[in-house]
């Protein structure tokens, strides 16, 4: 009988008026989403942090960089500085050419004494001045050097590729000839010809200006950078303009009313940054190696300040004796290049998931 | 060849002829751009000395006249003019004397970096995901990354300092082993690395998964259909691979004082020797240009498919 009665309430039309109460709280807090939605950026931060490569090298980078810049600020030795020569007093070559924690005459005389010494970690060079800080300094501007000339391919290329890519027509047709030939130049000599040439073409034209400390070949190298390698990002940029310009979401996102400003905003940007920023980090690696060789070739900083690969160019002439003094400045250089191309895959599998092959 | 591959044929040797005068006048101009011009040296030398020297080798024209001057005797005579340096030697036997070696040590360690590229790069994708795969991609990695005057000098600390077996001097009997080999790593890898990728695409292809289906024997499909295909790509690379060796040879040469075009390059720059560097670097750039024109046509001919626009 129980069930007869079940049955014919269930055909009945009667509604159950307890299910037309207002939600308490407590159930509308079980509705709400349980997780706040992800920005672009965010969501790329969380799988680049997933990618152990790529995070281990972003780790390497910082510690080199942090080290090159806050070490020299308590080595009690200078870049230049001659630990042999003092004034008014005769050259004491016993400085010259220390194995890794040896002293000079004078130092020995001072530990004997009974000071300190702040050891050598990496000895001295033929000049007597102190090799670690030397290291150090080279990485500091093989590092500034990458940093700042990708700095400058990345504004260059995206002005010139921009433009390109908004004017279309003649402008574009222009602009893309003359990337054509630039790109078809080998690179290398036209940098080692140019570089040869501004060294001694700039000397004169900076002195008494600011510009004179950076030194002559570094700024040479920036022009350099400046005037060959723009073409790629420049290419690479109105690529991202053209095509972006042309996606379906676009055209969704207007018909749906946006204003040009809006689209520009949430899709043209977001969508072409992650590319331009991937390949400035991929950028600063081969700077560092374009900087290197042209040092290793005579062609780099100016004496006495030291690069990696003027170290390196340096060390070839007491290779059989000190082999450690070309070692050093090599793992030191291929560690930093080989991170940031790491690095550099690892933002681009995060940020650019259309790219990954 | 339809028409429009002949087109694109066209297209592209206009575009070398192109380059080729552009890498000449921008050469020549940048080289005169340089204050003082190459005679000015350290030595203080007579006014009238300078004016002769000056009217030897035609500086005192106007540039513009200079400029058809040298532009003519390039074209027709592949004439570069006397070297300033180095005294009644003309810039074109230097070169040619230089190219002797440099070209021996070239050809050999790009057919070095073919052979074992492929090799290790089919090896790879063959064996994909396995420990012997895994090591040639680490192994790959870490020669990609590392200058050639890095892996020169640490394969010079390692084979001729540390061990002594292979000499450091690259004029000696042998001397060309550690240049040779230092500068066949990096395309070596490079190859690999583009015959591993392109390989494991064709081997997803549908005509392998066919051929499969029809009982061809591993063998035959690996090398019948797959790396035939999967070398497509590594054509390209040709190009820039030759101008991977030009620069390299530049250091590899500096390192192990090999007596070759690279070296007499490196010494001219820092001897202001600017006929010579003019010289070099025209003769160089020729030769990267040639080297892509022919990789980019091959790349046409061999797979018309690809629409290299």
């Amino acid at each position: 009988m129980k069930d007869f009665k079940d049955i014919r309430k269930a055909f009945s039309m009667h509604v159950d008026l307890d299910d037309f109460i207002p939600a308490t709280d407590e159930e509308k807090a079980y509705m709400v989403q349980m997780r706040p939605s992800s920005t672009f950026f965010r969501d790329g931060v969380k799988r680049l942090l997933k990618n152990k490569v790529a995070t281990v090298s972003l780790i390497i980078i910082i510690i080199i960089t942090l080290s090159s810049l806050l070490i020299p600020l308590f080595w009690p030795y200078g870049f230049g500085e001659q630990l042999g020569i003092q004034p008014g007093k005769p050259v004491d070559s016993s400085y010259g050419n220390l194995k890794p924690f040896e002293y000079g005459k004078t130092e020995q005389e001072r530990i004997a004494a009974g000071e300190k010494v702040f050891p050598h970690i990496f000895g001295t060079d033929e000049r007597g001045r102190d090799y670690f800080i030397r290291v150090v300094y080279g990485t500091r501007i093989s590092l500034a050097v990458g940093f700042f000339a990708s700095i400058i391919v990345l504004i260059i290329g995206m002005t010139i590729g921009s433009v390109a890519g908004y004017c279309g027509g003649a402008v574009d047709l222009v602009i893309m000839r003359i990337v054509d030939i630039i790109y078809s130049l080998p690179d290398m000599l036209m940098v080692i010809l140019l570089a040869s040439v501004l060294k001694k073409t700039l000397g004169s034209a900076l002195e008494g200006t600011a510009l004179e400390k950076i030194g002559t070949n570094i700024i040479s190298l920036f022009i350099v950078f400046g005037v060959l390698y723009w073409v790629s990002m420049s290419r690479l940029i109105r690529g991202q303009i053209l095509s972006l310009r042309e996606q379906e979401y676009v055209l969704a996102s207007r018909a749906a009313g946006a204003k040009g400003s809006w689209i520009i905003r949430k899709h043209l940007l977001p969508n072409s940054i992650s590319v331009v920023i991937i390949s400035t980090a991929l950028q600063i690696p081969n700077a560092i190696f374009t900087e290197s060789f042209l040092s290793f070739l005579g062609l780099g900083v100016n004496a006495p300040m030291p690069s990696l690969g003027s170290l390196a160019s340096d060390a070839l002439n007491g290779l059989s004796s000190y082999p450690y003094r070309m070692i050093i400045p090599a793992v030191v250089i291929s560690l930093i290049v080989l991170s940031l191309n790491l690095f550099g895959d690892g933002l681009r599998d995060a940020f650019d998931p259309k790219l990954r092959n | 060849m339809n028409s429009k591959t002949a087109f694109y044929i066209l297209k592209r040797i206009l575009l070398a002829i192109l380059t080729v005068w552009i890498v000449i006048t921008v050469t020549f101009f940048v080289m005169h751009a340089v204050p003082g011009g190459p005679f000015l040296s350290e030595k203080a030398i007579s006014a009238s000395a300078q004016a002769a020297l000056e009217a030897k080798y035609g500086l005192d024209k106007p540039l513009l006249v200079q400029y058809g001057t040298y532009l003519k005797d390039i074209v027709t005579k592949f004439d570069f003019g006397p070297s300033l340096k180095q005294r009644g030697r003309m810039v074109i036997d230097i070169i040619a004397d230089g190219m002797k070696t440099s070209v021996k040590l070239g050809v050999i360690a790009a057919a070095i970096a073919g052979v074992f590229g492929i090799v290790l790069g089919a090896v790879a994708a063959l064996r994909r995901n396995k420990l012997i795969d895994k090591i040639i991609m680490v192994i790959t990695t870490a020669f990609v990354s590392m200058p050639s005057f890095i892996m020169g000098s640490l394969l010079l600390v390692l084979f001729a300092i540390t061990l002594g077996i292979l000499p450091a001097n690259g004029a000696a009997r042998g001397g060309l082993v550690l240049p040779i080999i230092t500068l066949s790593l990096y395309p070596m890898a490079y190859i690999t690395r583009l015959t591993r990728s392109s390989m494991l695409d064709v081997l997803g292809q549908d005509y392998i998964r066919t051929a499969r289906a029809k009982g061809v024997s591993s063998m035959k499909i690996i090398f019948g259909h797959a790396l035939k295909n999967s070398l497509i790509p590594v054509i390209t690379y040709f190009g820039p691979m030759l101008a991977y060796i030009v620069t390299g040879s530049l250091v590899v040469e500096k390192i192990f004082a090999v007596p070759g075009i690279g070296r007499a390059f490196v010494k001219s720059i820092t001897d202001r020797d600017y006929p010579m560097v003019m010289g070099t670097t025209i003769v160089l750039a020729v030769l990267i240009v040639v080297m892509n024109l022919v990789s980019d046509i091959l790349y046409k001919i061999v797979d018309p498919r690809i629409n290299l626009e």
